[in-house]
């Protein structure tokens, strides 16, 4: 897991240029706080320190890690009682309560540096609100359907290109006596991600930008047509019963059994796959199909962010970090299989060699034109996003209930946009 | 010897103010400490609630002042509602613990061998912890693969997804509840029961009373002590359940499982909430409904007391 000598010392030359060659060294305290509490990522992040620690001796590093779910309620202490030099958390629009707090500290200056400016573009749109970047990110991962290869191959079923394909694929695995989707809805955001997909596949990114902005009222009859194709999966008996008993985690084992043939998720559902005993030749992805012909294809790919909080004490050690975290090998090394397993920002790094990394990757730099988005839950407001992911859940449920759902996800719009 | 000297009697002022009022103030003193954090920790936090519902803040920027309008919008919150129609549910339904413990209570009143170990087996749920609890139901209540729908096959009905029905999920949360519960109000019986006067039960079989009638006249009358303590904690168990809430379904499906309490956490300190001052609101309301039954206990402590 310790980083080589060598990929250091490229770092270590690319961060010293990245710098400029007026920077002194750097000395004092920089408390970084992190939410990486997962075994995996915590030691990525810990050795990556240790790294930045050695190339500067002088500076003394003190690491909090946080239980990740904690630390959405505690970051907003910790900003404003008692702040680290760095701190952890998400792109878009969960950056807004802080960013309009004042508690996020402008890096726009270090998004001028070309370096940053060229090889971390495809992340800036998201890291950006007022015309000014809020902090850099470390890390995304691509989102797609993981299904079961050799159970389509039992019945001879291709990769879907369309949403045609989808169903009549659907079709066939219902007939085998399985289903078609596992998911778990009991934390209610796998739902999102559905309807994300659903969404953009039916009216394109920026409709989906336009609600997500409150632009578009639920009740629009565009967003009922996106309701109405997901209930003719619904109506299929497309996903597992009692879905909303269960947790994502908890839903895994309908398609390890083989009880279910696929799962709308992350790349992060692929290290507990294969720990369950999915190889490479059972486990396959594919981009979520065309739903409207002729509409831009867009991904979610949610991204994790370093940021450096208003309040920090140490801002110029905070930024060499920062510069640090993205440059091309560090980026490199903290994605690969063995470490976080997900995708560099830095369009210089290199994309480990896995196949689903290599899948992901692809798809974002090149089949995703109309956009990347976030995620549901970061894209709307936490309000909206809670109630209507709520809504989503319940109309998986009793899809009968839609127009009851979306007159009240309308009054819940007036109120969280006003 | 008979002129005073008036320099030589202890002038009343020279005694030191506490001395002077030493039985006023001695009570105080003792009582200072636990007033104090009283009042930092209980009342002033009350009327923080209370301001804090007035305002509209996020627990981040300014708090701007909008009087009632998060009470208006609870009136019309339907979310609201279900969480205080399910508090009814939990406020009625949790009783059937104070029934259940006494049953169970004197039926385990009895000498025979080994009653010290049944008596530990019955109480054991009230040791466990809450979440266990709640996820021991949970596995119970599993749609597939749970042990009550094992056994509902097994005299020929359909599965039911007890969590999972918008309808059933709150009564199989009670349920899971109503299982420590009742342990705590029967060990409050079976200590009850030990202060039973013999020489009355003796009394009432003389004059012919046995079965229902012993236990309604004589022996319910002397527990009522016991059936106080069991009211109090059950109410107030009722209006605190949250754990299983969170635990079982998280207050779902689709929020139909919520009560007040985890109503105003998810509002206020969850992950999408941070509406503070709607959450206060939210606290405010379920204080008040304490507060009914807080008087209602004090009154009827006081009127014990003057009895007396």
């Amino acid at each position: 897991m310790r980083f080589t000598t060598k990929s250091m010392l490229m770092a270590l030359a690319g961060s010293t240029m990245l710098a400029g060659a007026a920077h002194a060294e750097l000395t004092g305290d920089l408390k970084i706080f992190l939410d990486t509490s997962n075994p995996a990522p915590r030691a990525t992040m810990e050795a990556m320190i240790a790294d930045f620690q050695e190339l500067h001796p002088d500076l003394s590093i003190e690491t909090t890690i946080i239980d990740r779910d904690a630390y959405k309620t505690q970051i907003r202490n910790f900003l404003t009682a008692d702040s680290p030099d760095v701190a952890t958390w998400y792109a878009a629009n969960r950056m807004t309560p802080f960013v309009n707090a004042g508690l996020f500290e402008d890096v726009s200056d270090l998004w001028e540096e070309p370096e940053i400016a060229e090889a971390l573009a495809s992340t800036k749109g998201a890291m950006t609100i007022d015309g000014k970047q809020w902090g850099v990110a470390y890390t995304y991962y691509q989102w797609g359907v993981y299904y079961r290869k050799d159970i389509y191959e039992e019945l001879g079923l291709n990769e879907p290109a369309n949403f045609g394909e989808m169903k009549s694929n659907c079709q066939a695995v219902l007939d085998s006596g399985r289903k078609c989707y596992t998911i778990g809805t009991k934390f209610l955001w796998t739902a999102g991600g559905w309807f994300d997909y659903l969404n953009m596949r039916t009216h394109g990114f920026d409709f989906h930008m336009e609600l997500a902005q409150g632009k578009v009222k639920w009740t629009d009859d565009r967003v009922k047509q996106t309701f109405a194709n997901w209930r003719e999966l619904i109506d299929m008996g497309a996903f597992i019963d009692n879905h909303q008993n269960y947790s994502w985690q908890e839903s895994l084992p309908f398609i390890v059994n083989g009880e279910a043939a696929a799962i709308l998720k992350g790349n992060f559902a692929v290290a507990p796959l294969r720990e369950a005993g999915l190889d490479d030749s059972k486990l396959d992805f594919y981009q979520f199909p065309e739903i409207t012909p002729g509409i831009a294809l867009a991904e979610d790919a949610p991204t994790d962010t370093f940021h450096i909080p208003a309040n920090a004490s140490n801002k110029e050690a905070a930024r060499e970090f920062l510069r640090y975290v993205v440059s091309a090998n560090v980026q490199t090394e903290i994605n690969n299989g063995s470490n976080l397993g997900q995708l560099p920002v830095n369009a210089q790094s290199a994309v480990d060699d896995d196949k689903f990394l290599n899948e992901g990757f692809a798809m974002l730099s090149e089949n995703s034109p109309g956009g990347v988005a976030q995620f549901f839950d970061r894209d709307f407001p936490a309000e909206m996003a809670n109630e209507a992911m709520q809504g989503l859940q319940e109309f998986m449920v009793f899809p009968d209930n839609l127009d009851d759902i979306l007159n009240r996800l309308d009054k819940v719009q007036e109120r969280v946009y006003k | 010897m008979t002129a005073l000297d008036p320099t030589n009697t202890p002038a009343p002022s020279q005694r030191s103010w506490y001395k002077r009022n030493e039985i006023a103030v001695t009570p105080w003193l003792f009582l200072a400490p636990a007033i104090l954090f009283f009042a930092f920790y209980v009342i002033w936090p009350i009327y923080q609630s209370i301001a804090i519902s007035f305002y509209d803040w996020d627990g981040l920027g300014d708090a701007t002042f909008v009087g009632m309008a998060n009470y208006a919008e609870l009136m019309e919150d339907s979310a609201f509602e279900v969480s205080l129609w399910n508090n009814l549910k939990w406020l009625l339904l949790y009783l059937l613990a104070i029934p259940g413990g006494l049953f169970i209570a004197l039926f385990l009143n009895q000498t025979v061998t080994g009653i010290r170990i049944y008596k530990s087996l019955f109480f054991f749920p009230f040791v466990l912890s809450q979440v266990v609890v709640g996820l021991v139901f949970s596995w119970f209540y599993l749609p597939n693969e749970g042990l009550l729908n094992g056994v509902l096959g097994l005299v020929g009905l359909g599965p039911v997804n007890v969590l999972g029905d918008p309808t059933l999920a709150t009564y199989g949360i009670i349920a899971a509840g109503l299982w420590p519960q009742t342990a705590y109000c029967m060990i409050l019986y079976l200590t009850g029961l030990n202060a039973v006067d013999p020489e009355q039960i003796e009394a009432g079989r003389l004059d012919g009373a046995k079965g229902w009638r012993m236990l309604w006249f004589i022996i319910i009358p002397q527990l009522k002590p016991a059936t106080f303590i069991a009211f109090v904690v059950t109410i107030i168990g009722a209006l605190r359940s949250f754990d299983l809430i969170s635990i079982m379904t998280n207050g779902g499906p689709f929020g139909q499982t919520r009560v007040l309490s985890f109503y105003m956490f998810e509002k206020a300190l969850s992950e999408y909430g941070f509406r503070m001052g709607y959450g206060a609101a939210i606290a405010v309301i379920l204080f008040l409904i304490m507060l009914i039954f807080i008087a209602y206990f004090l009154w009827s402590m006081w009127r014990e007391e003057k009895g007396r």
